[in-house]
């Protein structure tokens, strides 16, 4: 091995690694607020890339539809609680479309947009609001109900949610595999190093959102107000912070988060409707790494899987998932050992 | 208790109209989800036009989905030959799955027409038949290209499944004989996010020619790759690669790429003294119309195939015994074992007792991307 060699792989972990990053802090982000292990995390960077590779074909993308159909049953749960709680027509009315309200105008724009053939980066933005609105729906339909449930609970109904959003890929964007432009055709040769320009927007979007997630939670009052819930849940609802707006927000940030992921590697490899789970899978190893509570740890922890990634396919292709995944065994035991005292519960 | 026993009563109507009727019954088992979903999707498109009869009969064809999960489809076949008493069982394209289910019809006596090329242990394929060319039959038409284009050394690249591996196993012994060296061989999972390490290690090793063993668009990503890296020299992949999707998402990276495939994806190319031709095209008519211009591919092909060899021999069995019998199903064997050479769309099979697989040797036709089309070498 050469050292252009050796800057290629790094360079090719690094890139990875970074997106493995957003998907552990998502992770990260989704278990400290909610206690949920989110596993269909992945599944919403198919959705990102692969609807805007249909959104590229001009054609509505079936998670427009799919986007309506949960609107439509999360208002009239929300409806149906509002009524139980007040006997008030007006006010479950209220209740539900206001629930309804944002993703149908999501909908009823990208249904408008989609064979105008807006410029890509509009498309982009479209899917992130389409992907993004999906969040708090599966928080309200899936895991809402739930939410004082155990982890365990929880991490089966996660299996359950990840089959049906599996599926429901399949159903819209087929069995095969998409592509997506490039959003920046740049290439600058190093040496015999090339970096791309979409390599470049990758590492520039996870460390700026890395930053910014931190920022957000140890800085803000309510990144704190979400730690509390995480914390203790009835003692966050008695200093007056909503736990259910709190499970929205999270899982609409875990799903932008994974829109934007998919933006980001949809132009550098093709995306099948079922690529999302092993990237997530990935993302879940490196927030493992940082104990499902640290960022900072979990983002290094992700870089190192992209580089064991990278440097396992050229020394043994064959067994390079076997590789990452054996990676989690010494760190669960190695966490388990030195982080027992710190649980909450 | 009348209700009951009304019910009884109907149930065993049916149950005896179902035998008097003798409809021959076909079991499909399909991946139409999972990883090889993009293989059983277009087979499965392809049967709904199948006809509905043959000879005669009725035909009532059950397809379910194996999940390209071995344990499903095992399922599967054990619910055709013990409750459905299917008659034969098509499938599944997905080679994992097909190995498992060929033990349950041998074990049940029942013909299973296998629509993907599944090496089995000598003596263990006596009630399987092999739609697909073997990848033998295939790995020879690449030898031969690569021969005549002066290739010395070649790059392996392909899927760490049943797959990837059955080609490197049958493609090395052929390539050997004809002074070919594989100098290198490296493997990746469609679900990659990235190939770069590989396709380093690989360029570095400067073979004349590459191999990249994947399936649909999966063949796009390591092929990209290769050329990312500045690979110089030509470019092969396998049968299950010559879908347009390769050219889809490759875009002009796949350009010149040489892909071996059956006949039936470029029925009009063909020289018109090729025994496929007139067959070929009316796959591709009938394709074509049920589902657009260029939605043709190798998988469907072999459903269509399938659907010609019954017509063929289910009449010849017809002439032993009744359908849902065990005579049928031996008649049947029988009658694909003794049916000679038949011209089918993917080329000219000829099976006999010895010999399930059946493709004559130069059925593979080798195809270069010419400007985001096929062009027969």
């Amino acid at each position: 091995m050469d050292s252009t060699i050796f800057s290629i792989l790094l360079l090719d972990g690094m890139t990875n690694g970074a997106v493995y990053a957003l998907l552990g802090l998502a992770t990260v982000l989704v278990f400290s607020v909610t206690r949920v292990i989110f596993i269909p995390q992945g599944e919403f960077v198919a959705y990102g890339a692969l609807t805007l590779a249909i959104f590229q074909t001009g054609q509505v993308p079936g998670t427009v539809w799919l986007l309506l159909i949960m609107a439509v049953l999360a208002a009239v749960l929300d409806a149906r609680l509002s009524w139980l709680h007040s006997g008030n027509a007006a006010k479950a009315a209220k209740a539900g479309l206001r629930t309804l309200l944002i993703p149908a105008v999501i909908a009823l724009v990208s249904l408008w947009a989609a064979p105008q053939n807006f410029p890509l980066l509009v498309q982009a933005a479209l899917t992130v609001a389409i992907v993004t609105s999906f969040g708090p729906l599966v928080y309200r339909l899936a895991y809402q109900s739930l939410a004082d449930a155990s982890s365990l609970v929880l991490l089966i109904v996660s299996v359950g949610v990840h089959f049906a959003m599996t599926g429901l890929g399949l159903l819209f964007f087929g069995a095969e595999g998409f592509r997506n432009p490039s959003f920046w055709d740049m290439r600058v040769s190093l040496g015999g190093l090339a970096i791309k320009g979409q390599a470049i927007i990758i590492f520039m979007v996870s460390l700026a959102l890395i930053v910014l997630l931190w920022q957000f939670f140890s800085r803000t009052l309510y990144g704190k107000a979400l730690q509390a819930t995480a914390v203790n849940r009835l003692g966050a609802r008695l200093m007056g912070i909503s736990t259910i707006g709190a499970g929205q927000a999270t899982f609409a940030m875990a799903a932008l988060i994974g829109a934007l992921s998919g933006l980001l590697i949809g132009p550098t490899t093709t995306v099948f409707y079922d690529s999302g789970f092993l990237i997530g899978l990935k993302g879940f190893v490196a927030a493992v790494m940082g104990g499902l509570q640290s960022y900072p740890l979990a983002a290094v922890g992700a870089i190192f899987v992209g580089l064991v990634e990278a440097f396992g396919s050229f020394w043994a292709s064959a067994f390079k998932e076997v590789i990452v995944f054996t990676l989690v065994l010494p760190i669960l035991l190695w966490r388990s050992m030195a982080g027992g005292h710190d649980e909450e519960h | 208790m009348k209700l009951v026993k009304s019910l009884i009563a109907t149930a065993a109507t049916l149950a005896l109209s179902g035998a008097a009727l003798a409809d021959i019954t076909i079991g499909v088992i399909l991946p139409l989800t999972g990883p090889a979903s993009g293989l059983g999707i277009p087979v499965n498109n392809q049967i709904k036009l199948w006809p509905t009869s043959i000879g005669g009969e009725k035909v009532k064809v059950i397809v379910l989905d194996d999940g390209t999960d071995p344990t499903t489809g095992i399922k599967d076949a054990k619910r055709f030959v013990t409750e459905d008493k299917v008659d034969v069982i098509v499938g599944s394209v997905a080679t994992p799955v097909a190995i498992p289910v060929a033990g349950i019809a041998a074990e049940a006596e029942t013909v299973q027409i296998m629509l993907s090329p599944a090496e089995l242990p000598p003596g263990k394929d006596m009630w399987t038949f092999r739609m697909p060319q073997s990848n033998t039959v295939m790995a020879t038409a690449v030898v031969g290209h690569m021969k005549k284009q002066g290739v010395k050394t070649v790059g392996f690249l392909g899927y760490t499944d049943a797959y990837g591996e059955s080609w490197l196993r049958d493609f090395t012994p052929i390539a050997e004989k004809n002074g070919i060296k594989i100098i290198a061989a490296e493997r990746f999972a469609r679900s990659d996010t990235s190939v770069t390490a590989q396709a380093l290690k690989l360029v570095a090793a400067n073979p004349d020619a590459m191999l990249i063993v994947a399936s649909g668009s999966g063949a796009a990503m390591p092929h990209k790759a290769i050329v990312e890296r500045d690979f110089k020299g030509k470019i092969y992949q396998t049968h299950a690669a010559a879908s347009r999707d390769l050219m889809r998402v490759g875009g002009k990276d796949v350009e010149g790429a040489y892909v071996v495939s059956g006949p039936a994806v470029v029925a009009e190319q063909l020289p018109d003294s090729h025994p496929s031709k007139k067959i070929a095209l009316s796959y591709v008519a009938q394709y074509e119309k049920a589902y657009g211009a260029g939605s043709r591919n190798q998988f469907a092909a072999h459903g269509y195939d399938a659907f010609l060899v019954l017509e063929k021999a289910v009449p010849v069995a017809l002439k032993k015994a009744k359908p849902g019998t065990k005579e049928f199903r031996a008649a049947l064997r029988d009658a694909l074992e003794g049916m000679g050479r038949t011209v089918v769309a993917h080329g000219v099979l000829n099976w006999t007792k010895e010999d399930h697989w059946g493709y004559t040797p130069e059925t593979g036709v080798m195809l270069k991307v010419v400007n985001g089309d096929w062009k027969v070498e």
